[in-house]
C-alpha cells in the first residue's frame, strides 16, 4: 500500500496560523495532500487535529499563510459519530442520498430511479443495504459509521476526510472500517483521518502526521512512532516495541498503569 | 351532521374555517424544520417581534402595517439566524435578546404615542371576524410560497437541518437556506397572526410537528401528518371555538394538546424518546475506550 504522497497534489497548506476568535489553535502548518495519500493525523485532545482537517475542508479559514486547492476537486466529509442527532427522522436510504452531487441545486425533491440505484449500490458494498430503511438511531455504532461512508462515498470523492472514524465504535468494527479505508484506497481514493488511536488504528496507515499545535512530524509509522516524537506530541514518555512487525505504543505514565491490591 | 353543517351557513365562519384550516396547515408543514433544527422557540419569539413591528409601524403607516411588520419579522429572524451562527450565543439566547427587544419596542412606543384598536386586540388573541379577503389572500399566497419553496429546496434543507456542518462542505449554502427559511417562516407567521393569535402561533409551529415525531421515523411522511395534524386541529379549534364561543387561536391551540396527549398516551416508550430527541441536547452515542493518550 502507498500512501505518502507522490502522485498529483490535491491541497497544499502553506505557513498556515489557524484558531478561533485570536486564539491560535495552529501554528506554521505545512502539509501537502497528494492524489495516493492515506494518512493519520495523530495528537492529543485540543492539539488541533479536527482544526486541520476543517482547514482542508475549507469550514475555517487561515489566520495567516494560504490554502491553495486543485480547482474542482470533490471532498467528502465523514463526521464523528457523536456529533449527530440520531432521533433525526431518517432512514439509511435518505441519509446516503442527501449528499447527492445535485443537492446544492433546486430539484425535486425525491431521489430519481438512477441516484436510488446508486445509492443501493454504495450500501451494497458497505454490507448495509438490507438496513436501507432502518432509520438510522436503530444501527449499531459500526454500522452507522459505514452509513456516514456510503454518504461519504455517493458523492464519488477524489479525497475523503474522516474526523475520529473509530472513535465510539467496537473493536470489530475498527478492523472493519481500516480495511474498508484501505480498499477504498486502493480505488484511488485519496483519504486522510484523525485519530487519538496509535495501536489500533495509527499504525496500520502508511502515513502519519504527529500534530501539538504544530506539526512536530510526519513520514511512515516507522518514521514517526519513536519514543521523542511522541513525547514532543503526547507531552509523555511512550515505549515503542516491535510485535510482529507493528509497532505497538505503550504508555509510560504512571497514572495509566492498573495497579491491584488484594 | 347538523353540528357541522349549521355554521357553514355563515360566510363569516366559512372564511375562518378556511383560513384557520390552511394556517394550521402552513404552521404544521413549516414547523417540522423549526423542530427538527431545535428552534421550537423561535416561532414565540418571532411572532412577538412581528407584533412589535406592527405596532411600531401602524403609528406612523398604518396602510403598511403589514408590510411594515412582514419585514420587521424578517429582519428580526435574519438578525437571529446571524447572531446564533457567528457569535458563542446559541439560537434560543439569540432569539429572547432580539425578538423580546423588538417586542418592547412596539409596546414603548405605542404606550408613548399610540392608542390600541381592534387590528391590534386581533393580533394578540386571533379572531375570525373581520377577515379581509386581502388576508386571505395573503395567506394563501405566502402557503403556497412555502410549499414551493420547500419542494424546490428539499435535499438542501433536509441536509441543512440534519448536519449543517457536512452540508456546508457538500456545495449547499447554508447560510442562504437558512435565511430563506427564515424569510418563509417570518411571512406564514405574519400571515397566520390574525387568527391564531400572537401569543399562541408559536405553539401551531410546535405541536403538530412533535405529534408527527412520535408518528413516523421518516421525514417525507413527518411533513405529511404534521401538515394533516396543523389542519385538523385548524378545523375543530374552528367549530369548538363557534361552540364555545371563545377566541378561535385558543381552542385551535387546545385541539392541538388534545392531540398530543393522546398521541403520547397511546404512543410506546420508544415513540415518545424520538420527541424527546427532538431539543440540541440529544443523547450522545456511547463510546467505547479506545488508547486515548
Amino acid at each position: 500500500m502507498t500512501g505518502t504522497g507522490v502522485g498529483p497534489e490535491l491541497i497544499r497548506l502553506t505557513d498556515v496560523d489557524a484558531g478561533y476568535d485570536h486564539e491560535v489553535v495552529l501554528h506554521d502548518v505545512n502539509v501537502h495532500v497528494h492524489e495516493d495519500q492515506f494518512t493519520g493525523i495523530v495528537g492529543p485532545s485540543g492539539a488541533g487535529k479536527t482544526t486541520l482537517l476543517r482547514l482542508m475542508l475549507g469550514i475555517v479559514r487561515p489566520m495567516s499563510g494560504s490554502i491553495e486547492m486543485r480547482p474542482d476537486l470533490r471532498m467528502a466529509y465523514v463526521p464523528q459519530l457523536e456529533t449527530v442527532n440520531w432521533d433525526f427522522p431518517v432512514t439509511v436510504l435518505e441519509c446516503v442520498l442527501m449528499s447527492g452531487s445535485r443537492v446544492g441545486r433546486v430539484s425535486l425533491p425525491w431521489a430519481s430511479k438512477p441516484e436510488k440505484a446508486e445509492a443501493h449500490a454504495v450500501l451494497e458494498r458497505l454490507g448495509i443495504d438490507t438496513l436501507a430503511d432502518r432509520q438510522i438511531r436503530n444501527l449499531s455504532g459500526g454500522q452507522q459509521q459505514r452509513m456516514f461512508l456510503a454518504r461519504a462515498l455517493y458523492r464519488r470523492p477524489e479525497l475523503l476526510l474522516l474526523d475520529e472514524p473509530t472513535s465510539g465504535v467496537d473493536v470489530t468494527t475498527r478492523h472493519d472500517v481500516l480495511h474498508l479505508l484501505a480498499d477504498l484506497h486502493e480505488d484511488g481514493v485519496a483519504i486522510v483521518l484523525t485519530t487519538h488511536d496509535l495501536n489500533g488504528m495509527a499504525a496500520h496507515l502508511p502515513h502519519l502526521v504527529c500534530v501539538n499545535h504544530r506539526v512536530i512530524a510526519d513520514g511512515t509509522p516507522a518514521d514517526v512512532m519513536r519514543p521523542e516524537v511522541l513525547e514532543q506530541t503526547f507531552g509523555a514518555r511512550m515505549e515503542v516495541l516491535e510485535h510482529l512487525g507493528m509497532r505497538v505504543v505503550v504508555d509510560e505514565r504512571p497514572e495509566h498503569a492498573m495497579k491491584w491490591t488484594s | 351532521m347538523d353540528a357541522i353543517l349549521e355554521p357553514l351557513r355563515y360566510a363569516f365562519f366559512l372564511e375562518g374555517l378556511l383560513v384557520a384550516t390552511l394556517s394550521g396547515a402552513l404552521l404544521g408543514f413549516i414547523g417540522v424544520f423549526i423542530v427538527l433544527r431545535g428552534m421550537s422557540y423561535i416561532g414565540h419569539g418571532l411572532s412577538h417581534s412581528i407584533f412589535g413591528g406592527f405596532a411600531a409601524v401602524q403609528l406612523f403607516a398604518a396602510q403598511f402595517y403589514v408590510l411594515g411588520a412582514g419585514l420587521w419579522g424578517i429582519a428580526s429572524a435574519l438578525a437571529i439566524n446571524a447572531v446564533s451562527r457567528r457569535s458563542r450565543l446559541g439560537a434560543d439566547a439569540a432569539i429572547g435578546v432580539i425578538t423580546t427587544a423588538s417586542f418592547a419596542l412596539g409596546v414603548a412606543l405605542f404606550a408613548r404615542f399610540g392608542t390600541s384598536g381592534p387590528s391590534f386586540e386581533n393580533a394578540l388573541f386571533g379572531s375570525i371576524l373581520g377577515i379581509s379577503p386581502e388576508q386571505i389572500i395573503g395567506l394563501v399566497a405566502v402557503s403556497l410560497l412555502a410549499v414551493a419553496f420547500i419542494f424546490l429546496r428539499y435535499r438542501a434543507l433536509l441536509f441543512t437541518t440534519f448536519d449543517p456542518g457536512v452540508a456546508d462542505v457538500s456545495g449547499i449554502r447554508v447560510n442562504r437556506v437558512e435565511a430563506q427559511l427564515m424569510i418563509v417562516l417570518s411571512l406564514a407567521i405574519l400571515a397566520t397572526l390574525t387568527v391564531i393569535g400572537v401569543t399562541l402561533v408559536a405553539a401551531m409551529l410546535v405541536i403538530p410537528a412533535v405529534v408527527a415525531r412520535m408518528l413516523t421515523d421518516s421525514f417525507g411522511r413527518m411533513l405529511a401528518w404534521s401538515t394533516g395534524i396543523g389542519a385538523f386541529c385548524g378545523l375543530v379549534g374552528m367549530y369548538v371555538s363557534y361552540y364555545a364561543e371563545v377566541p378561535s387561536g385558543t381552542m385551535i391551540v387546545l385541539v392541538g394538546a388534545a392531540v398530543f396527549l393522546v398521541v403520547f398516551v397511546l404512543a410506546g416508550r420508544n415513540r415518545r424518546r424520538r420527541s424527546a430527541g427532538l431539543d440540541p441536547h440529544w443523547e450522545p452515542v456511547p463510546a467505547t475506550p479506545s488508547l486515548r493518550s
